[in-house]
């Protein structure tokens, strides 16, 4: 510390404008320790555009206002082609400045870039139109959401199954693009408890604006706990197990469960449950439970008339307990 | 006097109808008949419109058909601003296909059929010739070719949206453009035709500006909206032919399946997004150098002053369009490329923004010691300099390899590109199109309801775009149908400024409205104007309004610089 003033990424400064505990004007809570000295740049830069910004703009006005053709009094246009002075200063001092934006952004991005040795690994898993995370060395896998201790570095790494998909998390203000046939890595410590969304930020199709998760952030105690239940929630089975699979897995992001299909690519499951579907095929079948086994194990083998076949298969990813428990759910559906 | 008629005396000695006089009247007789029909009534029919080789017909024609098919892009955007009133779906569109296919043809055809185009093809062509004082370009059959492959492939382009449509937005990533069922290939067509269009333009203005300037005129008493017509055709010619070959590639991957840039065949995404980008992102500059060229003529002309540092807006032209090649890889901080190519595009990135603001403090330099008018045109150049500075200081943000881990992807770099191509590309042609309309139509328009068009459209467009940046930092992404899937507090704080957003975009269409009524109207009831209403000094104004079909009635000479204004001002004292 300088003084009373943050070091922050090596230079010092006065953290007077990003709000750091609850969401500001221009950016949300600071919930990660990369997060204030991103903040600090955003407003260094805002703050000289503001500068530059009156000076252009109360440049222009006062010279209007001063210079402006007056009525009844004989034109006069001055001779002035230049200023050599000038025209070099107000090229090198911008230049000055920008190169100090410059040096300062490439700073936060090297933290950025690397990693603490001593992280979290979670394997991300990217598809169209879902998260999917497996918590590496732990029986944690293909939960849609993720559940990390606070103040401990977690380190991301991403791969798309499909199109190009990218992980952003507004409040740890981190983000990466997930490529497929290859892994991106991102890390944050987060510093707050909470609920943070994440979202995709890279255009993937029809379900890209639903493709979003979160990172749940919880005491070290709390997260010691959650895993030994291996991140299921407490004391959750049958119907309940199933609501909170069906979310978990990722179910919710393309079927609603309502009758109303809500602009989503697949069918409604509301009162599906015992009904007759007819399929692309032209022959009728019946909804039961063998029909929804077979839907999460083979999505394409019987697909709904009126659908394509998008669904991704679940084979490997949800055990007997899990299935009897989302199909308990998914016909308890009105 | 205009030096022009000093110089060149005419064969009855009598004061020539067809060449203009400060001002002065021609002394007490009736205005000498016209010699020549203008260049809008010298031949008659569709066909002599159609297969003309008049620069002026030509530029008119890429007018009408670049404002049409902006016109139809804007439609889109109207879509798009009414669906995001609300956070859930189906406000206008019933499914996400329905907006995604809006966003991407609103991109592509705003970027391809609009902002490239207008005003090198429309302004550029009329304005070019007369500026330099030539009968027409150096190639004029080559001139009308480009026009016909303007017109081909936006033809093309509609057609996709017909045939299946397109919904892999404007910038087309792999691998999502490989595979989606829609019409992938007709888009890319399109989009390779146009680029030919764009070749030709580039080529045949070098050509024109290098051989046909009229004697005296010296490269440092050109036009600066000439500068940067040379500027943008370098770029043109240079960058253009990249994105026809990418895009020819992504094609050959779509039909034969080989695996350049799907990774399912062996491909790389990445470099896709390379190669599209080392166009795209000089392309953002053909775009935007002829508007900054525009604003030149505008600044001087309209404050009868010399323009601040000639020499320095014309280098920096020429140093912007070199530097623009080197800073694609800003598109793509977060998609994978190295941290040395992030850190090298980013210190390339602020180079490129001290040139720019150089033009920025020159032009309000000029503006010291004017005889300043707030006409139409000059109120455009005002609310340029006002706009663009805004996109610019905000590209700073998008520059800093930090803060653009944030805003990437989000609504801030929607707001940002709209305030430079929309407020910078837009404003400009504004001005441009108001400041040269009496040239082009030999009408003025009703100045009354185009002050109150700029003042609905800065307005307008200050409300639309400005609530997209706190959209952005807050983390709304973009290319979003719906927002209501995020916290409770997050959805009321993203209604809040998409609705100041779509209540901006009524205000600006209701401007762009109205101007075009005025407009059109102008051309049938307008007041008629004489050669020089604004009082300008380069050799446009030396013609008719509007001019008869070979420009000058005789070959025109140079003996001073465009806006030599304190000189001429000096002179009508005496």
């Amino acid at each position: 510390m300088i003084g009373n003033l943050p070091l922050v990424s090596g230079i010092a400064v006065p953290d007077l404008l990003a709000i750091a505990s609850k969401r500001g004007f221009w950016l949300p809570q600071q919930a990660s320790t990369v997060a204030a000295d991103t903040d600090n740049l955003f407003f260094f830069i805002y703050w000289l555009s503001i500068v530059f910004f009156a000076l252009i703009v109360g440049a222009m006005v006062l010279f209007v206002v001063k210079f402006r053709r007056k009525k009844n009094v004989p034109e006069t246009s001055s001779a002035i082609e230049g200023n050599t002075k000038l025209e070099v200063a107000w090229a090198v001092i911008p230049g000055i400045l920008l190169i100090a934006i410059f040096v300062w952004g490439f700073r936060g991005w090297i933290a950025l870039a690397v990693p603490p040795g001593e992280a979290i690994e979670i394997q991300v898993r990217a598809k169209k139109w879902l998260w999917s995370f497996d918590y590496r060395g732990t029986n944690i896998n293909g939960v849609d959401e993720i559940t990390v201790p606070v103040d401990t570095p977690v380190k991301l790494i991403m791969s798309s199954e499909d199109v190009i998909h990218s992980f952003f998390v507004p409040a740890f203000r981190v983000k990466k693009d997930i490529v497929p046939n290859r892994y991106s890595v991102l890390w944050f410590t987060p510093t707050k408890l909470g609920e943070f969304d994440v979202l995709c930020t890279e255009y993937c199709g029809n379900g890209h604006s639903r493709m979003l998760s979160k990172v749940t952030v919880v005491t070290r105690d709390e997260y010691d706990k959650w895993m030994t239940r291996g991140g299921l929630p407490e004391g959750v089975e049958g119907k309940a197990l199933g609501e909170y699979l069906f979310k978990a897995k990722g179910c919710k992001t393309c079927h609603s469960i309502t009758t109303d299909r809500m602009g989503l690519p697949c069918p409604p499951l509301g009162g599906k449950y015992g009904s007759q579907e007819q399929l692309v095929t032209g022959e009728m079948q019946q909804i039961d439970d063998n029909y929804i086994r077979e839907s999460i194990m083979k999505p394409n083998a019987k697909v709904v008339k009126g659908y394509a076949p998008v669904m991704p298969t679940f084979a490997g990813q949800i055990d007997d307990k899990q299935m009897d428990a989302l199909i308990q759910y998914i016909a308890s559906l009105k | 006097m205009s030096t022009i008629e000093k110089q060149i005396p005419t064969s009855n000695g009598a004061s020539v109808g067809d060449l203009p006089v400060h001002g002065a009247a021609t002394s007490g007789q009736r205005p000498a008949e016209r010699k020549e029909p203008s260049y809008l009534t010298a031949d008659k029919g569709l066909k002599s419109w159609l297969f003309t080789v008049d620069h002026k017909r030509i530029g008119i024609m890429y007018l009408v058909g670049v404002l049409s098919f902006f016109l139809v892009g804007g439609l889109f955007a109207l879509a798009i601003r009414f669906e995001l009133l609300w956070p859930e779906a189906g406000n206008f569109f019933e499914t996400a296909d329905g907006y995604n296919k809006a966003f991407t043809l609103h991109g592509a055809i705003m970027t391809f059929l609009f902002v490239i185009p207008i005003i090198p093809a429309a302004l550029g062509n009329f304005f070019l010739p007369l500026m330099i004082g030539a009968k027409d370009v150096a190639f004029p059959k080559l001139n009308l070719l480009s026009f016909h492959l303007y017109v081909l492939g936006g033809a093309t382009l509609v057609y996709t949206i017909f045939a299946g449509s397109l919904d892999t937005g404007w910038t087309f990533y792999t691998p999502y453009s490989t595979e989606t069922g829609t019409a992938v290939i007709s888009a890319t067509l399109g989009v390779f035709i146009l680029g030919f269009s764009s070749i030709l333009t580039g080529v045949n203005f070098i050509v024109t500006i290098h051989k046909m300037r009229a004697p005296g005129m010296t490269w440092m008493r050109i036009p600066l909206f000439l500068w940067a017509l040379y500027a943008t055709a370098i770029i043109q010619v240079l960058a253009t032919p990249v994105i026809g070959i990418t895009l020819m590639l992504l094609t050959v991957e779509r039909v034969f399946g080989i695996g350049i840039f799907d990774p399912a065949l062996g491909g790389d995404p990445v470099l896709y997004q390379h190669f599209f980008w080392f166009y795209s992102h000089p392309a953002v500059y053909i775009m935007i150098l002829p508007a900054f060229g525009v604003i030149s003529e505008i600044f001087t002309i309209h404050s009868r002053k010399r323009i601040f540092g000639y020499k320095a807006i014309a280098y920096s032209s020429l140093s912007i369009a070199v530097i623009s090649f080197l800073v694609w890889g800003h598109h793509m901080f977060v998609s994978g490329q190295s941290n040395l190519a992030g850190l090298i595009f980013s210190f390339l990135t602020f180079l490129v923004a001290i040139p720019t603001g150089v033009k920025v403090f020159s032009w309000v330099g000029t503006l010291y010691g004017g005889s300043i008018r707030l006409n139409t045109p000059m109120l455009y150049g005002l609310s340029f300099i006002f706009i663009f500075s805004i996109g610019g200081l905000t590209g700073l943000f998008l520059g800093a390899l930090s803060v653009d881990v944030q805003l990437h992807d989000t609504y801030f770099i929607v707001a940002h590109f709209h305030y430079v191509m929309m407020g910078g590309v837009f404003i400009a042609f504004m001005s441009g199109l108001h400041h040269w309309w009496p040239k082009m139509t030999g009408r003025m328009y009703s100045e009354f309801l185009a002050k109150i068009g700029c003042l609905l459209v800065f307005v307008g467009f200050n409300m639309t775009f400005f609530s997209q940046f706190m959209l952005g930092s807050q983390g709304m992404p973009r290319r979003y149908y719906t927002y209501d899937q995020v916290s409770p507090e997050l959805v009321e704080l993203f209604t809040f400024w998409h609705r100041s957003s779509s209540a901006g975009s009524a205000i600006l269409a209701s401007g762009i409205f109205l101007t075009l009524g005025y407009l059109v109207f102008s051309i049938f009831k307008g007041q008629a104007v004489g050669p020089n209403p604004w009082g300008g000094v380069s050799l446009e104004w030396e013609t008719d309004s509007p001019p008869i079909k070979h420009n000058f009635a005789h070959d025109p000479v140079c003996t001073r610089g465009p806006y030599d204004f304190d000189e001429v001002l000096a002179a009508e004292r005496a």
